[in-house]
C-alpha cells in the first residue's frame, strides 16, 4: 500500500530524513518510535505534503502512484489521513461545515456524488457519538478552546468521517490522560483495524501501543530506521531506552 | 475648504484616495443626510458593488439624536475607486454601530472613512472593519473619533483588521482620537496579516483544494461583521461572490 524508499528530506536547509525505507501492506499497523529529533514529525509532514519539507532523494508510492507528486488535498482524496500532533485552531470555521466541504471535495475528486446536509450530519453524529464527543462541540469552530484531549478526539472524529485507507498518526497520544488514551486507542482500532486499511503510528511512548497493538515496530534514529521488530520491540525500548537500541 | 475644489493628498481624509479617479466624477453630490430621531433605532446597509472601472463615492452625514441607535453595515467591493465616508454626530446616550468589509483586488482603491463625533455625554460607538486585499489593491480605513469637551462617559471602540493575499496589496488602517473630555473610554486596535499557512495546510490535509480552503478562511475572517445585520444574507452572499473571485 505504502512504499517509502531511501527517503531523504530537508527542513530549512537541514537534512532530517537520511535514507528512510519502509513498506506498509493492507491490514497492517506499524509503529514508529524514536527519540526527540529523530525525524518522526518530519516523516509525517513529508507524507502529508506540508510546504517547506523538501524531498531531496528517494520515493514514496501510495497504491502504486507517486505520492510526492500530489498536492496535499489530492493525497487526502486518494485515501491518506494525517493525524496532527498539534491540531490547528481555526477561529470562525465550524467543524461540521469544514468537514462536510472536505468530505465532499474528496468525493468529487473520486467521482462520487456529494453527501447532502442530512446524510452528512447523520454520519458526523455517529462518529462523534463513537468518540464520546458532543454534537455541539462539532458545531463549534475547529479546535478553538478545545483541551489537548478534545483536539485528539476531534482528530479521530474527522478520521472516522473521512474514512481513509491509510492513516499517518503523529503522536496522537501526546497530551492525553489515561481515559482519553483508551478512547483514542479504541477509535483507531474501530476505524482503521481492517483488512484493507493500514496505519503508521508515530509515537514517543509505548503506552498507546497497549491499546493499539502494532504488527511491526520500527526505531527511527537520526533520519533512518535503525531497527525493526514485532510488538515486543516496543516493550524492549521502554525498558532499555533508545540509546542502547539505536547504537 | 471650498467644496468645489478637488481634494489633494494633503487633506488627511483623502490621503490614500485615487484622486485621478475622483477627478472623473468631481464635484460629487453633497452628503446624504440621515437623522435618527430621539429614542429610535434604525438599521442601514450599503453594498458598493459598482461595475469594473467605475467610481463610486458614497458620503453620508448622520445625526443620532439623544438615546437613538443606528446599525450601519457596508460592503465596499466594486469599481476602480470606491469610497464610503460617514460623518456621524452622537447626542446624549446615542449608539452608533459600524460593520464594514472591504474586498479589493486588481488595481482597486477602496476606502471607508469615518468621523464619529461624540458631541454629548454617554454616547457609545463601535466600529469593526475587516479588509481582504489581493493583487495591487489598496484598502483603507481612516477612522476619527472626536470627543467634545463635555462628552463624559463616552465609550468608543474601533477594531480594524486587514488580510493581504499578495505582498503587492496595500492596507492602510488609521484610527485617530481627538479627546477633550476626561472621563472617556476609547479603544482601538489594528492588525494587518496574511492567511495562516498552518491552517491552510490543515484544511488541505483533510481534502480541501487550495482555493476552497482560502475561501473558507476568508469567509470566517469577514463573517462576524455582518452577523445580526438587517440584510445579513444579501451582504454575506455579495461578499462570498467577490471572495470567490479573489482566491
Amino acid at each position: 500500500m505504502l512504499q517509502i524508499n531511501n527517503l531523504h528530506a530537508m527542513v530549512g536547509g537541514t537534512e532530517i530524513l537520511k535514507g528512510l525505507t519502509l513498506s506498509l501492506n493492507p491490514g497492517e499497523i506499524h509503529a514508529i518510535m524514536g527519540p526527540n529529533g529523530a525525524g518522526k514529525s518530519t516523516l509525517s509532514y513529508v507524507l502529508g505534503g506540508r510546504p517547506g519539507y523538501d524531498v531531496t532523494d528517494g520515493s514514496v508510492t501510495f497504491n502504486g502512484t507517486d505520492l510526492l507528486d500530489m498536492p496535499p488535498h489530492e493525497r487526502a482524496a486518494a485515501g491518506l489521513f494525517l493525524g496532527f500532533q498539534y491540531p490547528v485552531e481555526i477561529p470562525g470555521v465550524s467543524n461540521v461545515q469544514f468537514l462536510r466541504e472536505a468530505l465532499n471535495a474528496q468525493r468529487k475528486a473520486r467521482g462520487e456524488e456529494p453527501l447532502s446536509g442530512g446524510e452528512f450530519l447523520k454520519l458526523a453524529r455517529a462518529q462523534a457519538d463513537a468518540m464520546g464527543m458532543d454534537m455541539d462541540m462539532l458545531k463549534r469552530p475547529v479546535n478553538v478552546g478545545f483541551s489537548g484531549g478534545e483536539k485528539k478526539r476531534n482528530e479521530m472524529v474527522q478520521m472516522g468521517i473521512l474514512d481513509p485507507s491509510l492513516a499517518i498518526l503523529d503522536e496522537t497520544d501526546s497530551g492525553l490522560d489515561i481515559d482519553a488514551l483508551r478512547v483514542v486507542g479504541e477509535g483507531i482500532n474501530r476505524i482503521m483495524r481492517k483488512p484493507d486499511k493500514a496505519v503508521l503510528l508515530i509515537t514517543h511512548y509505548q503506552r498507546l501501543l497497549d491499546y493499539v497493538k502494532p504488527d511491526f515496530v520500527h526505531v527511527l534514529a537520526d533520519g533512518r530506521i535503525v531497527r525493526s521488530g514485532g510488538a515486543e520491540l516496543a516493550h524492549e525500548l521502554e525498558r532499555e531506552g533508545y540509546r542502547e537500541l539505536a547504537a | 475648504m471650498n467644496a468645489m475644489l478637488l481634494p489633494t493628498r494633503k487633506d488627511e481624509a483623502w490621503r490614500y484616495a485615487d484622486l485621478d479617479a475622483l477627478a472623473r466624477v468631481w464635484p460629487v453630490a453633497a452628503p446624504e443626510q440621515i437623522i435618527v430621531a430621539s429614542g429610535q433605532a434604525e438599521t442601514r446597509y450599503l453594498i458598493q458593488s459598482a461595475a469594473d472601472g467605475a467610481v463610486a463615492i458614497h458620503q453620508l452625514a448622520i445625526t443620532l439624536e439623544a438615546g437613538s441607535r443606528l446599525d450601519f453595515h457596508v460592503l465596499n467591493a466594486g469599481g476602480a475607486y470606491g469610497r464610503v465616508s460617514l460623518d456621524v454626530t452622537l447626542k446624549d446616550g446615542a449608539h452608533f454601530e459600524l460593520g464594514g468589509v472591504i474586498l479589493g483586488t486588481g488595481e482597486q482603491v477602496l476606502e471607508i472613512v469615518t468621523t464619529v463625533t461624540h458631541a454629548e455625554p454617554n454616547a457609545t460607538s463601535n466600529q469593526v472593519v475587516r479588509s481582504v486585499l489581493g493583487g495591487h489593491a489598496t484598502g483603507s480605513y481612516l477612522g476619527k473619533v472626536a470627543v467634545a469637551r463635555d462628552a463624559q462617559k463616552t465609550d468608543a471602540s474601533q477594531s480594524v483588521k486587514a488580510m493581504l493575499l499578495d505582498r503587492t496589496a496595500t492596507a492602510n488602517a488609521k484610527p485617530e482620537l481627538e479627546i477633550y473630555a476626561d472621563d472617556v473610554k476609547c479603544a482601538h486596535g489594528a492588525t494587518v496579516g496574511e492567511l495562516d499557512k498552518a491552517a491552510l495546510f490543515y484544511l488541505a490535509s483533510r481534502g480541501l483544494p487550495p482555493a476552497e480552503a482560502k475561501q473558507l478562511l476568508l469567509q470566517a475572517f469577514v463573517a462576524g461583521v455582518f452577523e445580526g445585520a438587517e440584510a445579513q444574507e444579501a451582504l454575506t452572499s455579495a461578499a462570498l461572490v467577490k471572495l470567490g473571485a479573489m482566491v
